[in-house]
Formats: structure tokens, C-alpha cells, sequence
């Protein structure tokens, strides 16, 4: 099938009834891109790859290639077999009673080509997930991960110009996750077509993908590249996400702008703040969010808890009681709590030993504190 | 406290009423049938019964009318079983009130529902009538009292059973591997032969052995609904005759004796036929 420039899907929403699952569903997918949709269970991402695959049908807007419609919520609807697109799920759904072969020549043999380019087809889809000798054996006889690779073989085999990937890395150890991660994204460059990914686990979605979107119950919470989503979240769903334990309340007192620099200065729990960013950093990020920013605004910071240290430093020095301190190895992760109350989550050098009620002073680096709107939204 | 491999006393102990069970209502009937086949009524030991058997037409044709009957009826309620739990397979609307009425003939005897064929099928029963008040025959006959009349009653009797069957097998067949022949381009038609039907194929063989062998041992229904006599002397109303009319047990004995044989044979064709089919899983987990 002929390969496409764009996937687009325009303002595409589906429901259940009354429970809107998706709504202003808005995507563009190159060709050769690697997007992935994050975000945590009921988020809508997995009903995005099935309207995509054509197993849903959408209630509103559209989706396309090119100029070739999909879906357009009412009578035009190519179905899911016409699409040509690949898809791997979570479970694999290999078909139990058929060798790994004929798992993998299925989509070939029911469009009746013929056996020899079946044959040969087959082999090099074979050679290319590394099963080489494993062409007789049932499902059953393989391990997860061999699955795993049958399942890639049998989707790419058709070469698909669009595939789409739902969790398939959910079913496997830490180990085996990170090498099939590997894999997946050599098989993607090999193929030198779309993917369409689909996971809630974060570190999978940076280390994979070109483009990220973050959703949350049926809406898109940002889209971008994976530097852009995790150096600066849109909101405050989005900071959390990605890892910033810390969210607080902030008010803005001073906006300064100089040599391609901002300079926020914020109050919050107490304390006096200053986070520093760079203007026109080349990174594809929503920056009228930052821009935004107006003087006495309340908003939030967001900072990660690797990025606060001991000791006191020139600027943005905070003290707090130790609360709990956990030992994990190369870092201690540490709660303390500042005199309002709030709580800080911090992973500091395990070099010093504090305890229990100990009043600390801690630093963070004013690059490293990232102002957000407040969208007054239950993180 | 060192724990032993294998069964103790105890464990064993457990079975005991069960082996009791199986030996007085199962093993020792079943002993005593192939004595009484080989001997003659003095119980002398001898093959009589199995040459007089063999070389009596009207007794070999009773193994032709009994597999006429029997075999259409398996494989009609089957094939409808495997398209309706094929239907069935997602659930549908109303679910639990279509199996009920589905299920229904299982809960009623098989006197009931050859009472209740006649009072419908037979020469005054309502389909006659009703067909010869709209005119549209002259003489009423009877429906039953024939090949068909049995035939229909043994598939209001199997069905269900295949039906239950197959519908936990056609369920337990996870979704996504439809979707995924459907996403590899293949059709409905393709779905359903090369997915669907080889993995409901044990449930399949498992519903036809046993409405297999219910249909085979046919009785009441072949009097009630047949002509016991002459179109539908099945096996089991042969077996009959010969031990309470002409009260010759040994040949009555013989005829049981035969009657499992066929049942094995076929039961073991079908289960060879199984064997070589794939009987794994239904669906492939994590390794």
C-alpha cells in the first residue's frame, strides 16, 4: 500500500453513550515519526489507537491520510483490513494453534500470495526479530519475549504504512522491557514508517519517541518532543507525570528579561524563588504558556526532586524538617516538610546522614525550577 | 516433619467411596454384560451369540438405523450449536433469557417432550389442525411416528448440551485475536475458518462425543415418536425386546456389548481426529 505524508486526525471525538472517552482530538503524524500517547489508565489513549486502527468508530470530526478519508464520524469509514496498518497488542494475540511460520505468514496467505514470495517474505521477517530456528514452534512453546518478537514479524511482515503499538512492552521483566525497547526502535527505523505508540510509562515514551502526547480522560494535555514535555510541562497533570514531585503554589513578583534570559522572581511557602530560562531555547514546546506569565500572578513551580541539593547557596536556599528519609542506593530520597506545612520530595547524595526532625537547609538551581499555570486542577 | 512424596493412607483413603461407587454401578454391570455375551443360558462358554448376532439381517440392519438416526442428529445439532455460540461469543442483548429458553428441553424428561411432540406433531395435534383449517390439507396425518419424529426429538434432547459446550469454549477465546486476523486483512469468511472453528474444534469434538453416544442409545423416544418395530428398531429397543419379551439375556447382553463397541469406535475416531488437531490453550499468555 502506498505510503503516506500525514496522518491527521481533526477534532476526532468518541463516546459511549453519554461518557466522552476522546474530545478535540487533535494529531498530525509524519511519516517515519514515532509519536507516542502517555498518559495513566482511562486516559483515552488505547480508544485513540483502536479509532485509528479502524476497531472504533468515531463520533465526531475526522481522521485521514493524506487526502484519503478514514473515518469521518459518519457514513465514509474504511474498514480496518483496508487501512493497511499494523497494529501489536498488549497480549500479542498470536494465533495459539499455528507455528510461528504461519503466525507470521497469516496476513500473506489469506491474501492468497503465492507460496514461494510467502516463503521468502516470511524468513526475512524472521531473520529481522532475531527467531531464526523457531519457525515450527506454537506460541506456547516461546517465552514472552519470543512472543513479543512473533508479534512484530507478523504485523511488519504486510509492511504496514502506519504501526501501531498498544502497551506491548507492558507483559515483560525491567530487563527484557529495556532490550525490546532497543529493538523497537531499530525495527521502526528499519521500516521507515509511522508508529503509533501507546503506554502510560514514561520513561518508555522519552526513550522511544519523536513526539509525545500526554493525555488525560479523553484529552490531549500537551504534545511534544520528549526534551519539550519533560523540561517544560504544560500544566500541572503534565508536570506530575513526568516526575516533578514538587508542585507549589507561587505568586510572581518580578519579571525581568535580559541577553535572551527571563528571570521570574516568586514567593512561595515563605520563600523567596528565582527561576531562570532561556527564551528562545530551539525546542518545539508551547511557549506561550511560559510567555504567558503576568506580575502578580498566582501560579505553580514545578521542580523534580533530583534537582534539589544540601546546603545553602547564593539564591533559592529553603529549610525544612526531615520527615523520612529512604536509603535507595546511589541516592536518599528524603520528605521533609517546610513551617506551612507543605511537603518536599527530594533524592540528595546519601554521603550525608540526617535523620528523623533534623532541620536541613536545602538549594535548587534556578534553571531547574519551571513556572506553570495554575490551573487550579486536582494534580 | 518430613513430608513424603506421593499419596498417604489418608489421601488415598478419600477415594475409597468412589472406587466402591464406580465398581458396583459401573465396572461389575459391565463385567457381568461380556459374560453373559459369551455364554449361552446353560453358561457354557461359547461365540453363539455374536455369529447368531452377526449373521441375522434384521439385527445387523438395527446398527444402519440407529447410526441413520443417530449421526444427522449430532451433526445437525452441532453445526447450529457452533453457529449460534459463534454468534454468542460477545454476548448479546437479552443473553440470559435467549440461553434460558435455549437451555429449557434440558431441564424436561424425554417423555415430556415426546408428550408434548405428539400433542403438537401428531395426527390431532395442533399443527394438523391448523393446517387443515387454513385449507391447505384434506387428510390430517401424523407428523411423528417416523424417521423425523425421532430425529426432531433427539435434537430438542442433544442440543443444549452442545450449545453449553460450545459456548464456553467460543467465550474463553480472547477477542483480540479476532481483531488481530482482522487487522492482518483477513475477512469475516477467513476469520471464522481459520481462527475461530480450529480453536472451538476441541469443544467441537468434546459436544459431538457426547451427544453422540445420547443419541446413539436412543429409546423411549424411538417408541414414542418412532415405529419401534420396523423404521426405528434401534440397538437399545432391540436390546430390549430380546431380554424382556423373549427373555434371552445373553443376546440381549450382546447387543449392549456391541452397541459400546460401535460407540468406541467412533468416539475413538473422533478423539484420533482431535489428537491430530491442535488442543492447546485457546489463548497464549506471557511466557
Amino acid at each position: 500500500m502506498k505510503d503516506f505524508e500525514k496522518l491527521i486526525m481533526k477534532d476526532v471525538g468518541m463516546s459511549y453513550g453519554d461518557l466522552h472517552v476522546l474530545r478535540d482530538f487533535n494529531l498530525t503524524v509524519d511519516r517515519n515519526e514515532f509519536v507516542t500517547l502517555l498518559g495513566p489508565s482511562g486516559c483515552g489513549k488505547s480508544t485513540a489507537l483502536s479509532c485509528i486502527s479502524g476497531l472504533l468508530h468515531i463520533n465526531d470530526g475526522r481522521i485521514q491520510v493524506d487526502d484519503e478519508i478514514l473515518d469521518d464520524g459518519g457514513h465514509r469509514f474504511v474498514s480496518p483490513e483496508k487501512r493497511g496498518f499494523g497494529i501489536i497488542f498488549q497480549n500479542y494475540a498470536l494465533f495459539p494453534h499455528m507455528t510461528v511460520f504461519n503466525n507470521i505468514a497469516f496476513s500473506l496467505s489469506v491474501s492468497h500470495k503465492p507460496k514461494d514470495e510467502i516463503k521468502k517474505r516470511v524468513e526475512e521477517a524472521i531473520r529481522m526479530v532475531h527467531l531464526e530456528g523457531q519457525e515450527l514452534k506454537y506460541p506456547s512453546q516461546l517465552s514472552g519475549g519470543q512472543q513479543q518478537r512473533v508479534a512484530i514479524a507478523r504485523s511488519v511482515v504486510i509492511e504496514p504504512r502506519l504501526l501501531l503499538l498498544d502497551e506491548p512492552l507492558s507483559n515483560l521483566d525491567t530487563k527484557l522491557r529495556i532490550e525490546m525497547r532497543f529493538e523497537l526502535k531499530q525495527i521502526h527505523k528499519r521500516l521507515e514508517r509511522a508508529s503509533i505508540y501507546v503506554t502510560h510509562d514514561q520513561s518508555e515514551a522519552l526513550a522511544l519517541s519523536d513526539k509525545i502526547v500526554i493525555m488525560k480522560i479523553g484529552k490531549i494535555q500537551q504534545i511534544g518532543t520528549p526534551k519539550a514535555v519533560y523540561l517544560y510541562p504544560a500544566n500541572r497533570f503534565v508536570a506530575d507525570f513526568m516526575g516533578y514531585k514538587n508542585i507549589w503554589k507561587a505568586k510572581i513578583s518580578e519579571i525581568t528579561e535580559s541577553e535572551g534570559q527571563r528571570q521570574i522572581l516568586l514567593e512561595s511557602n515563605g520563600f523567596k524563588l528565582i527561576s531562570r530560562s532561556i527564551i528562545a531555547e530551539n525546542i518545539q514546546v508551547d511557549t506561550a504558556v511560559i510567555n504567558a506569565a503576568k506580575l502578580g500572578e498566582e501560579v505553580l513551580v514545578a521542580i523534580r526532586p533530583d534537582d534539589i541539593s544540601f546546603g545553602a547557596a547564593a539564591v533559592n536556599t529553603l529549610e525544612a524538617t526531615v520527615e523520612v528519609t529512604e536509603y535507595l542506593g546511589t541516592t536518599n530520597q528524603v520528605s521533609a516538610k517546610f513551617k506551612n506545612g507543605t511537603l518536599m520530595q527530594a533524592r540528595v547524595t546519601p554521603s550525608h546522614s540526617i535523620s528523623m526532625n533534623d532541620r536541613v537547609t536545602f538549594n535548587i538551581d534556578s534553571h531547574k525550577i519551571f513556572v506553570i499555570p495554575d490551573d487550579k486542577e486536582e494534580a | 516433619m518430613e513430608r513424603r512424596k506421593g499419596w498417604s493412607a489418608e489421601t488415598t483413603a478419600f477415594l475409597f467411596p468412589a472406587v466402591v461407587f464406580l465398581l458396583v454401578v459401573f465396572i461389575y454391570p459391565f463385567i457381568y454384560a461380556i459374560q453373559l455375551s459369551l455364554t449361552d443360558g446353560m453358561g457354557a462358554v461359547t461365540l453363539a451369540n455374536y455369529i447368531k448376532y452377526f449373521t441375522n439381517v434384521v439385527e445387523m440392519k438395527t446398527i444402519l438405523i440407529t447410526l441413520k438416526i443417530s449421526l444427522p442428529v449430532t451433526i445437525l445439532s452441532i453445526v447450529l450449536a457452533v453457529s449460534i455460540a459463534y454468534f454468542m461469543r460477545r454476548g448479546i442483548k437479552h443473553e440470559k433469557l435467549i440461553s434460558f429458553f435455549l437451555m429449557l428441553p434440558m431441564t424436561l424428561g424425554v417423555v415430556l417432550i415426546a408428550e408434548g411432540m405428539i400433542t403438537y406433531f401428531g395426527r390431532n395435534g395442533w399443527v394438523m389442525m391448523l393446517l387443515e383449517q387454513l385449507g391447505f390439507v384434506a387428510d390430517r396425518t401424523s407428523l411423528i411416528h417416523n424417521y423425523f419424529g425421532v430425529v426432531m426429538s433427539l435434537f430438542i434432547q442433544t442440543f443444549p448440551m452442545g450449545l453449553i459446550i460450545l459456548i464456553g469454549y467460543t467465550s474463553g477465546i480472547h477477542p483480540s485475536l479476532e481483531m488481530a486476523a482482522t487487522m492482518l486483512g483477513a475477512t469475516k469468511a477467513q476469520t471464522f475458518w481459520k481462527i475461530m472453528l480450529p480453536l472451538m474444534m476441541p469443544g467441537v469434538l468434546i459436544a459431538f462425543a457426547l451427544n453422540f453416544t445420547s443419541a446413539f442409545s436412543v429409546f423411549t423416544s424411538a417408541i414414542m415418536l418412532g415405529q419401534p418395530t420396523s423404521l426405528t428398531r434401534v440397538m437399545a429397543y432391540a436390546a430390549y425386546v430380546h431380554a424382556y419379551e423373549y427373555y434371552d439375556y445373553n443376546f440381549s447382553a450382546t447387543i449392549c456389548i456391541i452397541m459400546i463397541i460401535i460407540q468406541l469406535i467412533i468416539i475413538g475416531f473422533v478423539f484420533a481426529l482431535r489428537n491430530r488437531l491442535y488442543k492447546g490453550a485457546s489463548a497464549v499468555g506471557k511466557g
